[in-house]
Protein backbone atom coordinates (compact mmCIF):
# COMPACT_ATOMS: atom_id res chain seq x y z
CA UNK A 1 0.00 0.00 0.00
CA UNK A 2 1.06 3.46 -0.40
CA UNK A 3 2.06 5.91 2.30
CA UNK A 4 -1.14 8.18 1.96
CA UNK A 5 -4.63 7.90 0.58
CA UNK A 6 -5.39 10.19 -1.66
CA UNK A 7 -7.45 8.69 -4.47
CA UNK A 8 -9.67 5.68 -5.63
CA UNK A 9 -6.94 5.50 -8.74
CA UNK A 10 -3.83 5.08 -5.85
CA UNK A 11 -5.58 1.64 -5.13
CA UNK A 12 -4.14 -1.53 -6.65
CA UNK A 13 -6.95 -4.11 -7.08
CA UNK A 14 -4.84 -6.05 -4.00
CA UNK A 15 -4.73 -3.64 -1.96
CA UNK A 16 -8.81 -2.67 -2.01
CA UNK A 17 -9.35 -6.35 -1.33
CA UNK A 18 -6.60 -6.22 1.31
CA UNK A 19 -8.72 -3.17 3.01
CA UNK A 20 -12.25 -4.95 2.35
CA UNK A 21 -11.11 -8.29 4.09
CA UNK A 22 -9.49 -6.23 6.86
CA UNK A 23 -12.96 -4.28 7.57
CA UNK A 24 -14.39 -7.42 7.31
CA UNK A 25 -12.64 -9.06 10.12
CA UNK A 26 -12.75 -5.70 12.19
CA UNK A 27 -16.64 -5.38 11.66
CA UNK A 28 -16.93 -8.30 13.87
CA UNK A 29 -15.62 -6.12 16.58
CA UNK A 30 -18.67 -4.45 16.38
CA UNK A 31 -20.65 -7.48 18.27
CA UNK A 32 -17.85 -7.78 20.96
CA UNK A 33 -18.56 -5.54 24.43
CA UNK A 34 -14.91 -3.93 24.06
CA UNK A 35 -14.68 -2.28 21.16
CA UNK A 36 -11.52 -1.26 21.23
CA UNK A 37 -7.89 -2.57 20.23
CA UNK A 38 -4.66 -1.57 21.26
CA UNK A 39 -2.96 -1.75 18.03
CA UNK A 40 -2.62 2.00 17.36
CA UNK A 41 -2.08 3.11 21.28
CA UNK A 42 0.56 6.32 20.98
CA UNK A 43 -0.05 7.35 17.71
CA UNK A 44 -1.87 10.27 16.92
CA UNK A 45 -4.65 10.99 13.94
CA UNK A 46 -5.34 14.38 13.12
CA UNK A 47 -8.85 15.43 11.51
CA UNK A 48 -8.37 18.22 9.61
CA UNK A 49 -12.06 19.38 8.18
CA UNK A 50 -12.47 22.94 6.17
CA UNK A 51 -15.54 21.92 5.10
CA UNK A 52 -18.88 20.45 7.46
CA UNK A 53 -19.35 17.05 7.77
CA UNK A 54 -21.01 14.48 10.56
CA UNK A 55 -20.32 11.23 9.01
CA UNK A 56 -17.34 11.20 7.84
CA UNK A 57 -15.61 13.15 10.84
CA UNK A 58 -17.12 11.20 13.16
CA UNK A 59 -16.79 7.73 11.27
CA UNK A 60 -12.84 8.71 11.58
CA UNK A 61 -12.91 9.81 15.11
CA UNK A 62 -14.48 6.64 15.80
CA UNK A 63 -12.38 4.14 13.72
CA UNK A 64 -8.88 6.46 15.53
CA UNK A 65 -10.59 5.54 18.72
CA UNK A 66 -11.46 2.15 18.47
CA UNK A 67 -7.88 1.17 17.81
CA UNK A 68 -6.28 3.60 20.49
CA UNK A 69 -5.12 6.21 18.32
CA UNK A 70 -5.70 10.12 20.44
CA UNK A 71 -7.64 11.90 18.17
CA UNK A 72 -7.41 15.99 17.65
CA UNK A 73 -9.98 17.25 15.98
CA UNK A 74 -9.48 20.54 13.66
CA UNK A 75 -12.16 22.59 11.60
CA UNK A 76 -11.58 25.42 10.03
CA UNK A 77 -14.86 27.37 12.26
CA UNK A 78 -13.01 28.70 15.10
CA UNK A 79 -8.77 27.99 14.53
CA UNK A 80 -6.42 30.41 13.35
CA UNK A 81 -7.85 29.58 9.92
CA UNK A 82 -10.52 31.99 10.00
CA UNK A 83 -8.36 34.68 11.04
CA UNK A 84 -6.47 33.58 7.63
CA UNK A 85 -3.74 31.06 8.09
CA UNK A 86 -2.62 29.27 5.24
CA UNK A 87 -3.08 25.40 4.62
CA UNK A 88 0.87 24.99 4.58
CA UNK A 89 1.13 26.96 7.86
CA UNK A 90 -1.48 24.52 9.54
CA UNK A 91 0.39 21.81 8.17
CA UNK A 92 3.52 22.57 9.70
CA UNK A 93 1.63 23.29 12.83
CA UNK A 94 0.74 19.58 12.90
CA UNK A 95 3.90 18.13 11.73
CA UNK A 96 5.21 19.73 15.28
CA UNK A 97 2.45 18.32 17.26
CA UNK A 98 3.92 14.94 15.90
CA UNK A 99 0.74 13.75 13.83
CA UNK A 100 1.11 10.20 12.39
CA UNK A 101 -1.58 10.81 10.00
CA UNK A 102 -3.71 13.47 9.29
CA UNK A 103 -7.18 12.74 7.90
CA UNK A 104 -8.50 16.03 5.76
CA UNK A 105 -11.47 17.49 3.94
CA UNK A 106 -11.09 20.71 1.68
CA UNK A 107 -13.09 22.35 -0.44
CA UNK A 108 -10.70 22.64 -3.08
CA UNK A 109 -9.60 19.89 -5.01
CA UNK A 110 -5.89 19.05 -4.88
CA UNK A 111 -5.35 19.83 -1.09
CA UNK A 112 -4.63 16.27 0.18
CA UNK A 113 -2.05 15.74 -2.03
CA UNK A 114 -0.23 19.30 -1.66
CA UNK A 115 -0.67 18.33 2.10
CA UNK A 116 1.32 15.29 1.19
CA UNK A 117 4.28 17.12 0.20
CA UNK A 118 4.58 19.09 3.44
CA UNK A 119 3.65 16.42 6.68
CA UNK A 120 5.84 13.19 7.15
CA UNK A 121 2.56 10.90 7.94
CA UNK A 122 0.17 10.07 6.07
CA UNK A 123 -2.54 11.80 4.47
CA UNK A 124 -6.22 9.97 4.33
CA UNK A 125 -8.15 12.19 1.44
CA UNK A 126 -11.63 12.39 3.55
CA UNK A 127 -13.27 14.51 0.25
CA UNK A 128 -11.36 17.28 -1.08
CA UNK A 129 -13.76 19.28 -3.64
CA UNK A 130 -15.95 17.51 -6.25
CA UNK A 131 -12.45 15.67 -6.56
CA UNK A 132 -12.67 12.49 -4.89
CA UNK A 133 -13.48 10.61 -1.49
CA UNK A 134 -12.08 7.32 -1.39
CA UNK A 135 -12.93 6.08 1.63
CA UNK A 136 -16.39 6.36 0.96
CA UNK A 137 -15.87 4.43 -2.20
CA UNK A 138 -14.31 1.94 -0.16
CA UNK A 139 -17.35 1.61 2.20
CA UNK A 140 -20.23 1.52 -0.64
CA UNK A 141 -17.50 -1.55 -1.93
CA UNK A 142 -17.82 -3.25 1.40
CA UNK A 143 -21.29 -3.08 1.73
CA UNK A 144 -22.14 -3.74 -1.82
CA UNK A 145 -19.87 -7.49 -1.21
CA UNK A 146 -21.50 -7.64 2.33
CA UNK A 147 -25.42 -7.67 0.75
CA UNK A 148 -24.44 -8.97 -2.73
CA UNK A 149 -21.52 -11.48 -1.86
CA UNK A 150 -19.72 -9.67 -4.88
CA UNK A 151 -17.95 -7.38 -6.81
CA UNK A 152 -17.09 -8.73 -10.06
CA UNK A 153 -19.03 -8.78 -12.58
CA UNK A 154 -21.75 -6.34 -10.61
CA UNK A 155 -24.00 -3.71 -12.05
CA UNK A 156 -23.81 -0.57 -11.13
CA UNK A 157 -25.91 2.88 -11.52
CA UNK A 158 -25.29 5.83 -10.12
CA UNK A 159 -27.73 7.78 -10.58
CA UNK A 160 -27.68 12.13 -10.21
CA UNK A 161 -25.25 15.50 -10.06
CA UNK A 162 -22.27 13.50 -10.83
CA UNK A 163 -20.59 16.84 -11.90
CA UNK A 164 -20.29 17.87 -8.08
CA UNK A 165 -19.86 14.10 -6.56
CA UNK A 166 -16.36 13.44 -5.48
CA UNK A 167 -17.86 10.20 -4.12
CA UNK A 168 -19.21 9.21 -7.94
CA UNK A 169 -15.31 9.76 -8.48
CA UNK A 170 -14.17 7.93 -6.27
CA UNK A 171 -16.65 4.72 -6.79
CA UNK A 172 -15.84 4.69 -10.51
CA UNK A 173 -12.16 4.42 -10.32
CA UNK A 174 -12.34 1.61 -7.26
CA UNK A 175 -15.50 -0.52 -9.17
CA UNK A 176 -13.64 -0.62 -11.73
CA UNK A 177 -10.26 -1.84 -10.32
CA UNK A 178 -12.86 -4.03 -8.72
CA UNK A 179 -14.62 -5.56 -11.89
CA UNK A 180 -17.96 -4.23 -11.41
CA UNK A 181 -19.58 -2.44 -14.25
CA UNK A 182 -20.91 1.07 -13.28
CA UNK A 183 -23.51 2.98 -15.14
CA UNK A 184 -23.60 6.65 -14.91
CA UNK A 185 -27.21 8.22 -15.00
CA UNK A 186 -27.45 11.43 -15.08
CA UNK A 187 -28.96 15.08 -17.06
CA UNK A 188 -26.35 15.89 -19.24
CA UNK A 189 -25.97 19.47 -17.18
CA UNK A 190 -24.69 17.25 -14.38
CA UNK A 191 -22.12 15.05 -15.84
CA UNK A 192 -18.62 16.51 -16.52
CA UNK A 193 -17.27 17.38 -20.05
CA UNK A 194 -14.71 14.52 -19.47
CA UNK A 195 -17.01 11.69 -18.91
CA UNK A 196 -16.22 9.90 -22.20
CA UNK A 197 -12.40 9.50 -20.34
CA UNK A 198 -13.87 6.93 -17.61
CA UNK A 199 -13.92 3.62 -17.58
CA UNK A 200 -17.97 3.13 -17.05
CA UNK A 201 -21.28 3.66 -19.18
CA UNK A 202 -23.12 6.78 -19.41
CA UNK A 203 -26.68 7.16 -19.55
CA UNK A 204 -29.67 10.01 -19.60
CA UNK A 205 -32.51 7.84 -18.71
CA UNK A 206 -32.70 6.11 -15.33
CA UNK A 207 -36.51 4.26 -16.23
CA UNK A 208 -33.90 1.99 -18.57
CA UNK A 209 -30.84 1.55 -16.43
CA UNK A 210 -32.68 0.19 -13.42
CA UNK A 211 -34.11 -2.79 -14.90
CA UNK A 212 -30.55 -4.47 -15.14
CA UNK A 213 -29.07 -2.69 -11.61
CA UNK A 214 -27.97 -4.69 -9.38
CA UNK A 215 -26.67 -1.63 -7.59
CA UNK A 216 -28.59 1.84 -7.29
CA UNK A 217 -26.62 4.65 -6.02
CA UNK A 218 -28.52 7.89 -5.66
CA UNK A 219 -25.87 11.07 -5.15
CA UNK A 220 -27.37 14.10 -3.23
CA UNK A 221 -28.30 17.26 -5.17
CA UNK A 222 -25.33 19.80 -4.11
CA UNK A 223 -27.16 22.56 -3.74
CA UNK A 224 -25.00 24.79 -2.46
CA UNK A 225 -22.80 24.39 -4.88
CA UNK A 226 -24.65 24.94 -7.76
CA UNK A 227 -24.87 29.00 -8.06
CA UNK A 228 -25.90 28.13 -11.45
CA UNK A 229 -29.01 26.71 -12.55
CA UNK A 230 -28.62 23.26 -13.69
CA UNK A 231 -31.64 21.81 -14.26
CA UNK A 232 -35.19 24.23 -14.54
CA UNK A 233 -36.92 23.23 -11.08
CA UNK A 234 -35.92 20.73 -8.27
CA UNK A 235 -39.39 19.20 -9.52
CA UNK A 236 -38.50 18.10 -12.69
CA UNK A 237 -36.06 16.82 -11.60
CA UNK A 238 -37.13 14.39 -8.94
CA UNK A 239 -39.69 13.59 -11.86
CA UNK A 240 -37.30 12.35 -14.28
CA UNK A 241 -34.36 11.45 -11.81
CA UNK A 242 -35.51 10.86 -7.77
CA UNK A 243 -35.91 7.35 -7.19
CA UNK A 244 -39.25 6.97 -5.90
CA UNK A 245 -41.52 3.82 -4.95
CA UNK A 246 -42.40 2.92 -8.52
CA UNK A 247 -38.72 3.33 -9.96
CA UNK A 248 -37.84 1.36 -7.30
CA UNK A 249 -40.01 -1.72 -8.47
CA UNK A 250 -38.17 -1.77 -11.70
CA UNK A 251 -34.82 -2.50 -9.73
CA UNK A 252 -34.52 -6.59 -9.94
CA UNK A 253 -35.65 -8.50 -6.75
CA UNK A 254 -31.90 -8.80 -5.13
CA UNK A 255 -30.92 -5.05 -5.85
CA UNK A 256 -29.91 -2.61 -3.49
CA UNK A 257 -30.34 1.39 -3.00
CA UNK A 258 -27.42 3.09 -2.15
CA UNK A 259 -26.63 6.95 -0.50
CA UNK A 260 -23.93 7.94 0.60
CA UNK A 261 -25.79 10.58 2.53
CA UNK A 262 -26.70 13.35 3.35
CA UNK A 263 -30.35 12.84 1.83
CA UNK A 264 -32.44 15.72 0.34
CA UNK A 265 -35.87 13.71 0.80
CA UNK A 266 -38.08 13.89 -1.84
CA UNK A 267 -35.31 15.37 -4.19
CA UNK A 268 -33.42 12.21 -5.21
CA UNK A 269 -34.45 9.93 -3.12
CA UNK A 270 -38.35 9.09 -1.94
CA UNK A 271 -38.46 8.91 1.69
CA UNK A 272 -40.20 5.48 1.37
CA UNK A 273 -37.12 4.68 -0.59
CA UNK A 274 -34.77 5.69 1.96
CA UNK A 275 -36.77 3.53 5.03
CA UNK A 276 -37.21 0.22 2.61
CA UNK A 277 -35.18 -2.77 3.60
CA UNK A 278 -33.58 -2.12 0.33
CA UNK A 279 -31.83 0.42 1.80
CA UNK A 280 -28.21 0.04 2.91
CA UNK A 281 -28.00 3.68 3.84
CA UNK A 282 -27.96 2.94 7.38
CA UNK A 283 -25.55 0.23 6.86
CA UNK A 284 -22.78 2.20 5.30
CA UNK A 285 -22.39 4.31 8.11
CA UNK A 286 -21.97 1.48 10.49
CA UNK A 287 -19.78 -0.63 7.54
CA UNK A 288 -17.82 2.95 7.49
CA UNK A 289 -16.12 2.79 10.69
CA UNK A 290 -14.95 -0.48 9.94
CA UNK A 291 -13.42 0.37 6.41
CA UNK A 292 -12.00 3.64 8.09
CA UNK A 293 -9.82 1.14 11.06
CA UNK A 294 -8.77 -0.83 8.48
CA UNK A 295 -7.38 2.09 6.61
CA UNK A 296 -6.26 4.01 9.25
CA UNK A 297 -4.45 0.38 10.45
CA UNK A 298 -2.92 -0.71 7.14
CA UNK A 299 -1.50 3.37 7.11
CA UNK A 300 -0.36 3.39 10.52
CA UNK A 301 -0.35 -0.39 12.29
CA UNK A 302 3.40 -1.01 10.49
CA UNK A 303 6.68 -0.52 10.78
CA UNK A 304 7.61 3.59 10.10
CA UNK A 305 10.35 2.57 7.38
CA UNK A 306 7.66 1.24 5.18
CA UNK A 307 5.48 4.34 5.77
CA UNK B 1 -9.70 -35.78 9.95
CA UNK B 2 -7.38 -38.57 12.02
CA UNK B 3 -9.45 -41.66 13.64
CA UNK B 4 -8.18 -42.25 16.86
CA UNK B 5 -6.46 -46.08 16.51
CA UNK B 6 -4.95 -47.45 19.04
CA UNK B 7 -1.32 -45.68 19.77
CA UNK B 8 1.46 -46.89 18.04
CA UNK B 9 -0.19 -49.30 15.01
CA UNK B 10 0.24 -47.19 12.37
CA UNK B 11 3.55 -45.09 13.43
CA UNK B 12 5.73 -46.88 10.68
CA UNK B 13 3.89 -44.96 7.13
CA UNK B 14 3.21 -41.92 8.84
CA UNK B 15 6.57 -41.48 9.92
CA UNK B 16 8.43 -42.68 7.02
CA UNK B 17 5.97 -40.32 4.56
CA UNK B 18 7.12 -37.19 6.40
CA UNK B 19 10.75 -38.40 6.66
CA UNK B 20 10.78 -38.75 3.04
CA UNK B 21 8.99 -35.24 2.63
CA UNK B 22 11.83 -33.10 4.69
CA UNK B 23 13.34 -30.54 2.66
CA UNK B 24 17.21 -30.65 2.27
CA UNK B 25 18.70 -28.91 5.64
CA UNK B 26 15.84 -29.78 7.76
CA UNK B 27 15.02 -32.88 9.80
CA UNK B 28 11.91 -34.70 10.95
CA UNK B 29 11.17 -34.18 14.52
CA UNK B 30 7.71 -35.61 14.52
CA UNK B 31 6.12 -37.70 12.03
CA UNK B 32 1.56 -37.74 11.29
CA UNK B 33 1.69 -40.61 13.60
CA UNK B 34 3.79 -39.34 16.02
CA UNK B 35 1.74 -35.85 15.65
CA UNK B 36 -1.66 -37.74 16.51
CA UNK B 37 -0.64 -39.46 19.38
CA UNK B 38 0.84 -36.40 21.28
CA UNK B 39 -2.75 -34.91 20.40
CA UNK B 40 -4.53 -37.97 22.01
CA UNK B 41 -2.45 -37.52 25.21
CA UNK B 42 -3.11 -33.92 25.46
CA UNK B 43 -7.04 -34.56 24.64
CA UNK B 44 -6.82 -36.89 27.55
CA UNK B 45 -4.57 -34.44 30.02
CA UNK B 46 -7.32 -31.79 29.61
CA UNK B 47 -10.35 -34.12 30.20
CA UNK B 48 -8.53 -35.46 33.59
CA UNK B 49 -7.37 -31.40 34.52
CA UNK B 50 -10.88 -30.10 33.73
CA UNK B 51 -13.13 -32.70 34.94
CA UNK B 52 -14.21 -34.29 31.99
CA UNK B 53 -14.05 -30.92 29.62
CA UNK B 54 -17.52 -29.59 29.98
CA UNK B 55 -16.78 -26.08 30.40
CA UNK B 56 -13.98 -25.91 28.03
CA UNK B 57 -14.14 -23.92 24.82
CA UNK B 58 -10.70 -24.30 22.54
CA UNK B 59 -9.34 -21.23 21.01
CA UNK B 60 -6.34 -21.73 18.28
CA UNK B 61 -3.84 -18.93 17.13
CA UNK B 62 -4.12 -18.54 13.62
CA UNK B 63 -3.11 -20.09 11.54
CA UNK B 64 -1.66 -23.52 12.44
CA UNK B 65 -3.06 -23.44 16.23
CA UNK B 66 -6.77 -23.20 14.31
CA UNK B 67 -6.60 -26.78 13.07
CA UNK B 68 -4.83 -28.16 16.21
CA UNK B 69 -7.61 -26.69 18.24
CA UNK B 70 -10.61 -28.63 16.06
CA UNK B 71 -8.46 -31.78 15.66
CA UNK B 72 -8.21 -31.41 20.08
CA UNK B 73 -12.27 -30.77 20.06
CA UNK B 74 -12.59 -33.57 18.04
CA UNK B 75 -10.95 -35.64 19.97
CA UNK B 76 -12.62 -34.74 23.52
CA UNK B 77 -16.03 -34.62 22.05
CA UNK B 78 -15.73 -38.72 21.24
CA UNK B 79 -14.00 -39.03 24.55
CA UNK B 80 -16.78 -37.49 26.51
CA UNK B 81 -20.04 -37.57 23.88
CA UNK B 82 -20.67 -34.04 24.43
CA UNK B 83 -19.79 -31.29 21.78
CA UNK B 84 -16.63 -29.33 22.96
CA UNK B 85 -16.92 -25.79 20.95
CA UNK B 86 -13.93 -24.84 19.17
CA UNK B 87 -13.25 -21.27 17.51
CA UNK B 88 -10.05 -19.37 16.67
CA UNK B 89 -8.63 -16.09 17.86
CA UNK B 90 -6.89 -13.52 16.21
CA UNK B 91 -3.85 -11.43 17.62
CA UNK B 92 -2.76 -9.65 15.21
CA UNK B 93 -4.21 -6.28 16.56
CA UNK B 94 -2.60 -6.79 20.13
CA UNK B 95 1.19 -7.70 18.79
CA UNK B 96 3.98 -6.18 20.54
CA UNK B 97 5.78 -6.07 17.50
CA UNK B 98 3.60 -4.38 14.90
CA UNK B 99 5.98 -1.62 14.69
CA UNK B 100 8.94 -3.59 13.64
CA UNK B 101 7.52 -4.93 10.45
CA UNK B 102 5.11 -3.57 7.80
CA UNK B 103 1.15 -3.75 8.35
CA UNK B 104 0.28 -7.85 8.77
CA UNK B 105 -2.74 -9.36 7.20
CA UNK B 106 -5.46 -10.03 10.04
CA UNK B 107 -6.23 -13.59 11.04
CA UNK B 108 -9.94 -14.71 11.32
CA UNK B 109 -11.11 -14.95 14.82
CA UNK B 110 -14.08 -16.87 15.47
CA UNK B 111 -15.76 -17.06 18.91
CA UNK B 112 -18.50 -20.14 19.53
CA UNK B 113 -21.44 -18.81 20.20
CA UNK B 114 -21.65 -19.51 23.84
CA UNK B 115 -18.91 -16.71 24.43
CA UNK B 116 -15.74 -17.24 26.74
CA UNK B 117 -17.42 -16.05 29.66
CA UNK B 118 -17.09 -18.56 32.74
CA UNK B 119 -15.88 -21.31 30.32
CA UNK B 120 -12.11 -22.77 30.86
CA UNK B 121 -10.33 -21.51 27.60
CA UNK B 122 -7.81 -23.31 26.04
CA UNK B 123 -5.69 -21.84 23.87
CA UNK B 124 -4.18 -23.58 21.49
CA UNK B 125 -0.59 -23.02 18.88
CA UNK B 126 1.83 -24.90 17.03
CA UNK B 127 5.02 -23.41 18.72
CA UNK B 128 5.73 -21.75 21.91
CA UNK B 129 8.96 -20.16 22.10
CA UNK B 130 9.42 -16.46 23.02
CA UNK B 131 5.52 -16.22 24.98
CA UNK B 132 4.50 -13.39 22.69
CA UNK B 133 1.84 -14.89 21.07
CA UNK B 134 0.94 -16.05 24.10
CA UNK B 135 0.74 -12.78 26.06
CA UNK B 136 -1.50 -10.95 23.05
CA UNK B 137 -3.80 -13.78 22.84
CA UNK B 138 -4.63 -13.05 27.00
CA UNK B 139 -4.79 -9.07 25.85
CA UNK B 140 -7.08 -10.40 22.99
CA UNK B 141 -9.15 -13.02 25.24
CA UNK B 142 -9.49 -9.88 28.41
CA UNK B 143 -11.60 -7.62 25.62
CA UNK B 144 -13.60 -10.69 24.73
CA UNK B 145 -14.87 -11.52 28.53
CA UNK B 146 -13.93 -13.26 31.13
CA UNK B 147 -13.18 -16.56 31.53
CA UNK B 148 -13.25 -19.10 34.50
CA UNK B 149 -9.54 -20.44 33.62
CA UNK B 150 -6.77 -20.11 30.88
CA UNK B 151 -4.87 -23.01 29.97
CA UNK B 152 -2.53 -22.99 27.48
CA UNK B 153 -1.89 -26.31 24.87
CA UNK B 154 1.20 -26.54 22.79
CA UNK B 155 2.13 -29.15 19.98
CA UNK B 156 5.89 -27.87 20.54
CA UNK B 157 7.31 -26.20 23.34
CA UNK B 158 11.05 -25.20 21.72
CA UNK B 159 12.20 -22.95 25.12
CA UNK B 160 13.98 -19.30 24.55
CA UNK B 161 10.82 -18.07 26.88
CA UNK B 162 10.83 -14.14 27.20
CA UNK B 163 8.24 -13.59 29.18
CA UNK B 164 6.60 -15.61 32.40
CA UNK B 165 4.49 -17.62 30.63
CA UNK B 166 4.46 -21.51 30.49
CA UNK B 167 2.56 -24.37 28.62
CA UNK B 168 -0.31 -26.47 30.24
CA UNK B 169 -0.15 -29.18 27.70
CA UNK B 170 2.61 -30.02 25.85
CA UNK B 171 3.05 -32.71 22.93
CA UNK B 172 6.94 -32.63 22.60
CA UNK B 173 9.37 -30.20 24.18
CA UNK B 174 11.98 -29.60 21.57
CA UNK B 175 15.76 -28.60 22.81
CA UNK B 176 16.56 -26.32 19.92
CA UNK B 177 19.24 -23.25 19.74
CA UNK B 178 18.08 -19.93 19.05
CA UNK B 179 19.77 -20.46 15.22
CA UNK B 180 16.70 -23.31 14.49
CA UNK B 181 13.93 -23.01 12.57
CA UNK B 182 11.24 -24.63 13.86
CA UNK B 183 8.40 -25.49 11.11
CA UNK B 184 5.24 -26.90 11.63
CA UNK B 185 3.60 -28.79 8.81
CA UNK B 186 -0.54 -29.96 8.94
CA UNK B 187 -3.28 -31.84 6.29
CA UNK B 188 -5.54 -28.81 6.61
CA UNK B 189 -2.87 -26.01 5.96
CA UNK B 190 0.03 -27.42 4.32
CA UNK B 191 -0.89 -31.10 2.74
CA UNK B 192 0.64 -33.16 5.25
CA UNK B 193 1.89 -33.58 9.01
CA UNK B 194 5.24 -32.72 10.31
CA UNK B 195 7.47 -30.84 12.60
CA UNK B 196 10.44 -29.89 10.79
CA UNK B 197 13.80 -28.48 12.38
CA UNK B 198 16.32 -26.54 10.26
CA UNK B 199 18.89 -24.15 10.65
CA UNK B 200 17.95 -21.02 9.95
CA UNK B 201 18.84 -20.90 6.25
CA UNK B 202 16.14 -23.29 5.99
CA UNK B 203 13.11 -20.42 5.52
CA UNK B 204 10.45 -19.98 7.46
Amino acid sequence: MNRHLISAADLSRDDALLILDTAEELAQMADRPIRKLPTLRGRTVVNLFYEDSTRTRISFEAAAKRLSADVINFSAKGSSVAKGESLKDTALTLEAMGADAVVIRHGASGAPHRLAGWVRGSVVNAGDGAHEHPTQALLDAFTMRRRLGRLEGLRVAIVGDVLHSRVARSNVRLLHTLGAEVMLVAPPTLLPVAVGGWPCEVSYDLDAALPKADVVMMLRVQQERMNAAYFPTVREYSRRYGLDSGRMALLPEHAIVMHPGPMNRGVEIAAEVADSVRSTIVEQVGNGVSVRMAVLYLLLGGSEAQR
Amino acid sequence: MHALGPAGSDAGPGTQASLDAAPPGTKTVLGAAEIRRALTRIAHEILERTDGAADVMLLGIPTRGVPLAHRLADRLSQAEHGLVPAGSLDITMYRDDLRLRPARTLGHTDVPPAGIDGRVVVLVDDVLYSGRTVRAALDALVDLGRPRAVQLAVLVDRGHRELPIRADYVGKNLPTSQREVVRVLLEETDGQDAVLLGDDGGGA
